[in-house]
């Protein structure tokens, strides 16, 4: 048996009945979050499935593949913002190598 | 040409393709055991049962379940291998009412309306009764089927009919899987030549609205930025050019109810729907307004409760004794099915129903 339970996404919203107040706002700026502003809410879609990815939240794959859907997001629009993602984790491993090097020069240079 | 992918339920024998089998799919299981909330409870949570009539608009008909195409989740379980077809007879039934009926939209639909072999007739006997807007639901790709459907744009233009026509996404891959192979290419030819006569231009009075439901276990997104998507693809990559976008929930029933359960989607599916309940909506619900026809000339609420077998709930049940003010004190029948109109902004075959 997994730790995640795919149903346990439904019962998100219920966070909320061990602490309503901070619960209900957060579920306030999440929604506000997501409303179309200066970025289409097609556009905060692709960048929260990205983030799902990179997060390695099943929740939140879950839920922004199916919100993907809805707003007739493409598959190929979808890889796309995973490679993004994994282009950030990536980037974000490698340019520690920098510290590496700056490392190395120091004790060894 | 358009390939032919799959057979209707009725072809396959499946279970499916009977009503009652379907209703009580719809009544049992997460709805039995209390799970989740019949769409009758839910309703009298907001004061909404029964539910009822208000002015009649729309007089839907149905001229019959045969199709060139069979789509993956078609309610209609329509295709070449249905024979329902209306006849003349029941045409002339209808014309009657269309003469006298204070609906201000008739809405004809099908399968493909322009395979029966009366439809022109029909049409051009409708026309005559100068209501407001007349609407054929055509599938696009039956226009290029046949030559003798190369010449129904002009045919619409000449007798001012406003076309409603299906278009599952903007890309080919989306829209064949869920349409068959080659509708896409089909499609596009086709409204290329509806806009080549006039049809669906900025400002033209040849009203050219598309429809989109979701290629899959999914509900639809917000209709204004789904048209606004369409549009610009549409256009750039077509030069395609139409007026408004209807958004559409695939209600749980037919060969759709058939792909959630294959797929192992059904309760999910459900969840989503319940979840996305709107009272708003349901003061708006197509069934509120409309009349649905069938081929044979039975009345129903809506288009999905005549794919059921849920005739009115009324002393008037058939055409030939219409009569619209004891229709109209009638209780609307429902099921768990109608939370596919009540979900998020609603849905009906005019698209959302709330803001």
């Amino acid at each position: 048996m997994s730790y995640y339970d795919p149903k346990d996404l439904r019962k998100f919203g219920n966070i909320t009945e061990w602490s309503e107040e901070l619960g209900t706002k957060f579920f306030d700026y999440y929604g506000k979050v997501f409303e179309e502003g200066a970025l289409t809410a097609r556009e905060k879609s692709l960048i929260a499935l990205a983030v799902a990815h990179t997060e390695q939240c099943p929740y939140c794959i879950d839920a922004y593949t199916k919100d993907g859907l809805q707003r007739g997001v493409t598959k190929e629009e979808m890889m796309e913002a995973v490679h993004v993602g994994a282009a950030i984790k990536g980037g974000a491993t490698l340019v520690h190598g920098v510290m590496m090097m700056n490392k190395v020069n120091k004790l060894d240079g | 040409m358009t390939k032919i992918k799959m057979q209707s339920l009725h072809k396959r024998e499946s279970e499916l393709a009977e009503s009652n089998r379907q209703l009580e799919i719809l009544s049992n299981g997460i709805f039995k055991n209390g799970e989740l909330p019949t769409f009758a409870k839910k309703i009298k949570e907001s004061n909404q049962f029964p539910l009822k009539p208000k002015k009649l608009e729309i007089l839907q008909i149905n001229v019959g379940y045969m199709c060139n195409q069979v789509c993956e989740h078609c309610h209609v379980d329509a295709g070449p291998d249905r024979k329902e077809i209306m006849t003349v007879e029941t045409m002339k039934q209808c014309l009657e009412v269309i003469k006298n009926t204070g609906a201000t939209t008739l809405d004809l639909t099908g399968g493909a309306p322009e395979m029966n072999p009366h439809f022109r007739w029909f049409v051009e006997e409708a026309s005559k009764a100068g209501i407001q807007d007349f609407i054929v639901r055509s599938n696009l790709t039956i226009i290029r089927a046949n030559k003798k459907y190369h010449d129904l744009p002009e045919f619409f233009k000449k007798h001012n009919v406003h076309v409603v026509s299906s278009m599952p996404h903007w890309t080919r891959g989306k829209t064949d899987k869920q349409r068959g192979d080659g509708v896409f290419d089909a499609s596009i030819k086709a409204l290329q030549e509806l806009n080549a006569v006039g049809y669906g231009l900025p400002g033209s009075d040849l009203k050219l609205d598309l429809v989109y439901n979701p290629s899959g276990a999914f509900l639809p997104g917000d209709q204004a930025s789904m048209e606004k998507d369409f549009k610009k693809a549409l256009s750039e990559d077509f030069g395609i050019q139409f007026h408004n976008l209807f958004a559409i929930t695939n209600l749980p029933i037919s060969r759709f109810l058939d792909y959630l359960i294959a797929s192992e989607n059904y309760e999910d599916y459900m969840y989503s729907l319940v979840e996305a309940y709107n009272p708003a909506a349901v003061a708006n619900v197509m069934c509120t307004n409309t009349i649905s026809v069938s081929w044979d000339g039975w009345l129903y609420d809506c288009d999905f409760n005549q794919m059921l077998d849920l005739k009115v709930a009324s002393k008037v049940q058939h055409i030939k004794d219409y009569n619209e003010d004891l229709l109209n004190d009638r209780d609307i029948i429902i099921s768990q099915h109608c939370y596919g109109c009540t979900a998020g902004a609603g849905s009906s075959c005019q698209g959302a129903v709330a803001e």
